[in-house]
């Protein structure tokens, strides 16, 4: 290993933080134009050209705001939940390639951080552990709502998590790979939404379900619950929790085009790998699209509904749709 | 082939410092003039009673453990299926087997009613 590497890592790492975390601030932006463009409304337009400016202004105004520490709390996991919410949605993107390989300055950069052979068992992982920040947040508040938006937002995570756990099933089968560049190379001539439209439909919901988004958006009820495990939370800190969200949604968006929708795939990225990061970005944004047209339209679905959805619609079907693909792959291939 | 997970590392390390940074930030600039009043809990303007954190529901506890259990299957699943076209036939059918008892487990624990919530 030489200091070069190293320092690549670096950057990149850089490069993809840095990325999601401005992806935060222009989705917030993004939704609220999309959603006021819905309800008839303009949204905000006054900070900058089309408002291009209100992310920084809102970060600002945030980062100058007091912060409150509620009597009671738990102060080391007080501090440490948003900590430990927003750091899996920054890392669960690694393994993501954005692009293929491109030649800088004589030097042959591959446009991903890592490709590791386990790649979708080191998202599930990192998926799981983000609940761990929102029950601690809960927990520490010492706050009634607090506490009942971080269990109920747990619970519906980890039912969520079965569903998408095994809507990865399909396109494995069909890669025979766990590693993401494999899975987005077999999908050079055809993309997997056609061949698995239920696992992509699986996919789809449980990772609504898993990002806390409406229809899903339970753990945030403000009607009844008052926004929740983040209830007591000010400030940056909030803002972090915002953030989470924000980025798990970006996250969801490109982990889904890379398993269903072709990644960085699309015509000419052979010749111009460049193209590659483009085309995923458009991907995203067209499935951030879809999520926030979803907010805008439907009612929230109550509680023992999203339960039973989970585990009395959702896992069965995964475990069928794994069967009969299966079936087919080994039939074909077998 | 163990240096794949090193930047896994670097990025852990450059995350928890932007999210680190962010927390202080918020701390260095804002204005800290706590009240008695500011530090109580927020419960829609009445005054607090009780303790904050009380007795919750075994449901979520239930939920936990099914999750657990149904969760390694999946891993389990997951594996099988990267592998499912080397081991062919006689792979499939054990895995059939295997979800199946997964499945009759499953039908079990909601006909017990582990999976209503009422």
């Amino acid at each position: 290993m030489d200091a070069g590497l190293f320092w690549e890592w670096v950057i990149k790492s850089l490069i993809i933080v840095l990325m999601l975390t401005a992806g935060f601030a222009y989705a917030t932006l993004y939704e609220r134009r999309v959603i006021a463009r819905i309800q008839v409304r303009i949204g905000p337009n006054r900070a900058g050209p089309f408002g291009l400016l209100q992310p920084v202004a809102d970060g600002i105004k945030l980062i100058f705001k007091e912060e409150l520490t509620p009597a009671g709390a738990d102060k080391v996991l007080f501090f440490l939940a948003p900590i430990i919410t927003v750091l899996p949605s920054l890392v669960i993107t690694a393994v993501v390639p954005w692009g293929d390989t491109v030649v800088i300055g004589g030097r042959v950069i591959r446009l991903y951080l890592t490709d590791i052979n386990v790649g979708i068992l080191y998202i599930l992982a990192v998926a799981s552990i983000s609940v761990y920040g929102i029950v601690l947040a809960g927990w520490a508040s010492n706050n009634k709502y607090a506490l009942l938006g971080g269990l109920r937002s747990t619970a519906q995570m980890i039912s969520y998590e079965l569903a998408l756990g095994l809507s990865f099933v399909g396109p494995i089968l069909l890669a025979g790979s766990l590693s993401l560049m494999d899975i987005i190379n077999a999908q050079k001539h055809l993309w997997f939404v056609v061949l698995q439209p239920a696992a992509f439909l699986l996919y789809f919901l449980a990772s609504l379900a898993e990002v806390n988004r409406a229809p899903f958006d339970m753990p945030e009820a403000e009607q009844e619950l008052t926004a929740g495990y983040h209830a007591e939370y000010s400030g940056m800190k909030f803002a972090l929790f915002f953030m989470a969200e924000y980025i798990k949604m970006i996250a969801v968006a490109m982990i889904g085009a890379s398993l269903f929708l072709g990644g960085f795939m699309g015509p000419f990225v052979d010749r111009f790998p460049w193209l590659g990061p483009v085309y995923l970005f458009l991907k995203v944004a067209v499935w951030l699209f879809v999520m926030i047209w979803l907010r805008a339209t439907l009612p929230r679905i109550r509680y023992d509904r999203l339960m039973q959805l989970g585990w009395k619609v959702m896992f069965p079907l995964g475990l069928l749709n794994a069967v009969v693909t299966a079936f087919v792959v080994v039939l074909v291939g077998g | 082939m163990l240096q794949d997970y090193l930047p896994l590392f670097v990025i852990l390390v450059v995350g928890f410092a932007v999210a680190l940074i962010a927390v202080l930030l918020g701390m260095l600039f804002g204005p800290r003039r706590p009240t008695p009043r500011k530090a109580a809990p927020y419960e829609s303007g009445i005054v607090p009673y009780g303790p904050g954190r009380r007795r919750m529901s075994i449901r979520f506890y239930l939920v936990a453990v099914l999750f657990i259990l149904f969760d390694v299957e999946v891993v389990f699943v997951i594996f099988w299926a990267a592998a499912a076209r080397q081991l062919g036939w006689l792979g499939f059918l054990a895995m059939l087997v295997f979800l199946i008892v997964l499945e009759v487990a499953h039908v079990y624990a909601w006909k017990k009613g582990a999976l209503e919530w009422d």
